[in-house]
């Protein structure tokens, strides 16, 4: 029953995770794919809970899905940091230009 | 009082091991599952359908971290089949990442939105709904 239970939770959610990768495939935004892949991590430590239950050693697999979870929010946290310091240096600039060109 | 209600609980859990094969809270831990799974498809098709940067932050961002809490709760309550100390300290770690999530999912939702804003990635408007172009790409 449990076992049955962890099969189809875990291919359900394996299933939902497609469309996630078709907006990393056409996200027209840098920040729709990190959001997709920020999504998909999630999940993942969620999906490594449901293995360790089909395995019954859910005992190993929590600590695989803390590392995962950890990760994930670092991957997040440095991803947006190293897009919002590039692109909005180069805006200021371009900005400063154009309010210098207007004066 | 900890140990007291753990030895309570052990005993339901023996009575009703003798019944049939489920712990009712195991029932519990499956309805938490399966209400995770309808916000993750909640998610998954706001993902595609949405529009916008913005609101497909706004699927993502709340459907998500809902989603993960509720499965993850209802697997912790799922893989609690014996009262022991072993399964007591598994719960408590799932409920751990549980924590983790309900505190980090909202931090990385906002620190990408706000690269996003800064990056002068604006909302669509009402005008630009009419622009089939602009949305479809």
């Amino acid at each position: 029953m449990i076992d049955w239970f962890a099969i189809i939770m875990g291919s359900t959610l394996f299933l939902l995770m497609i469309p996630m990768v078709y907006r990393i495939w056409v996200g027209p935004t840098p920040f729709d794919r990190m959001l997709a892949v920020n999504v998909i991590g999630t999940k993942t430590a969620v999906l490594l809970v449901i293995i360790g239950t089909l395995f019954d050693r859910v005992d190993m697999f929590v600590d695989f899905a803390i590392a995962y979870a950890l990760l994930n929010f670092v991957s997040a946290i440095v991803v947006s940091r190293y897009l919002n310091r590039t692109i909005s240096l180069r805006e200021m600039e371009e900005r400063e230009k154009a309010k210098g060109a207007k004066v | 009082m900890m140990i007291e209600s753990m030895g309570v609980l052990r005993v339901v859990a023996e009575a009703v091991d003798a019944g049939g094969g489920i712990v009712p809270f195991q029932i519990i831990g499956f309805v938490l599952a399966v209400v995770g799974l309808v916000f993750f498809l909640g998610t998954s098709v706001g993902m595609v359908r949405f529009p916008d940067f913005y609101t497909r932050m706004h699927a993502a961002g709340k459907g998500d971290s809902l989603s993960t809490m509720l499965i993850l709760s209802g697997f912790a309550l799922i893989t609690m089949e014996d009262f022991s100390l072993g399964s007591w300290l598994l719960f408590v770690k799932i409920m751990g990442i549980v924590l983790f999530i309900y505190i980090t999912s909202p931090t990385s939702s906002h620190a990408l939105m706000r690269a996003a804003f800064e990056d002068d990635e604006m909302p669509l408007e009402e005008k630009d709904l009419n622009k089939p172009s602009k949305v479809k790409k």
